[in-house]
């Protein structure tokens, strides 16, 4: 598996089913940045349970309203299309993994 | 410019420079991310008269550790660290819009002002934000409410009218209260209320809860054992962050000790590779 990027086309159709994190970044973020290879690193760990994606807020300000997302970097963790988790700030491999219970 | 250095310390007043100078003669690359001199709190003492072997004023103090920092082959990175992570086997630090790894960092960092009011600490994410580089973005346009009046401060006001903002300005010393449902919208000033979209707070410190989750602290200050390790690997502290006495000599000691353990820390897991 791999990180996915994330745009309004797709956002919907990707979060509707199993469980997805997504990260809400952009470019000219510091903390985002740092929260990069936290994700691949998540991604790993997961081998495929978690869908990993990012969202870039700056292209898609409409999706990064609609979740209420004032603060970057923030996490999203979705089960079959519902908000089941969301925390802002960077946020490490094990706080991740408690976003899934 | 590399964005990786073995060591990276926190902070470049006596706590700070103290470790990197010990951790450069012990071969080590040291990056040290600094505010300008003028807000550490040395820089306003008027006179040292404890510190053996040098007295004067704490900015001529200050200054002269600056110099033998900047002699010293290690990096000066300018700006504010906003949040510190282990990633894997090292540790992130962000400051402003860029990203710095290492393989140990020495939070040196002084000690921040408390929570403007209660509802920093609520609202936090949820329409108060500690950086507008960060942030801002998500705010073009808006109104937003800026306290601080630092030079970095300015900087990042004029950032957020660039982006067309409409800025409101708070030196800081205000009486604040923080108001708001779901996100803050309203910050109140000595008594009057202003809407907001976003209320961005400028520390030229940020607590160390907010600086680095999960750290053990209480009441902003860090706890470490006698060797200056934190409570999570590879993160070491030293200086008035770790508590008083709020003395140079303390500062300088701690400085020298985090920086030996952080070394001793690198050598071992270059061992276990």
């Amino acid at each position: 598996m791999s990180v996915m990027h994330l745009t309004k086309d797709n956002f919907d159709s990707i979060t509707s089913s199993g469980l997805v994190l997504v990260d809400f970044w952009a470019t000219w973020c510091g903390p985002c940045r740092m929260q990069a290879p936290i994700l691949e690193e998540f991604d790993k760990q997961m081998e495929g349970r978690v869908k990993v994606c990012k969202l870039d807020v700056d292209d898609n300000p409409a999706i990064a309203q609609r979740f209420g997302v004032m603060s970057i970097p923030t996490l999203i963790a979705f089960k079959d299309g519902k908000q089941i988790s969301k925390e802002v700030g960077v946020t490490s491999c094990e706080e991740l993994m408690l976003m899934f219970g | 410019m590399d964005n990786k250095f073995d060591i990276l310390i926190i902070g470049a007043g006596p706590a700070g420079i103290s470790a990197a100078l010990t951790a450069r003669n012990r071969g080590k690359s040291v990056g040290v991310i600094a505010n300008p001199p003028e807000t550490s709190k040395l820089y306003l003492a008027e006179s040292v008269t404890n510190y053996p072997g040098i007295s004067g004023s704490g900015k001529d103090i200050l200054l002269a550790m600056r110099s033998q920092l900047e002699q010293s082959g290690a990096e000066i990175i300018s700006g504010r660290a906003l949040s510190v992570m282990p990633i894997g086997k090292t540790v992130g630090v962000a400051v402003g819009n860029d990203f710095y790894e290492a393989s140990a960092v020495i939070i040196a960092a002084g000690i921040s002002r408390n929570p403007i009011c209660s509802g920093e600490t609520q609202f936090v994410g949820r329409g108060v934000s500690y950086c507008a580089t960060c942030d801002g973005m998500l705010y073009r346009g808006k109104t937003v409410a800026v306290i601080g009046d630092s030079a970095e401060a300015e900087h990042d006001k004029s950032f957020l009218r660039g982006i067309g903002c409409e800025v409101i300005e708070f030196s800081g010393k205000e009486k604040f209260d923080i108001k708001g449902g779901m996100k803050a919208d309203t910050l109140v000033a000595d008594g009057r209320e202003y809407k907001t979209d976003c209320i961005f707070i400028l520390k030229d410190t940020l607590a160390p809860g907010s600086l680095v989750s999960g750290i053990d602290s209480e009441r902003g200050i860090i706890k470490t054992d006698s060797s200056g390790k934190t409570n999570i690997k590879g993160i070491f502290a030293a200086g008035d962050c770790t508590g008083a006495p709020y003395q140079i000599a303390k500062a300088v000691g701690e400085g020298n000790v985090a920086a030996l353990a952080a070394c001793e820390y690198i050598n071992n897991i270059e061992k276990e590779i």
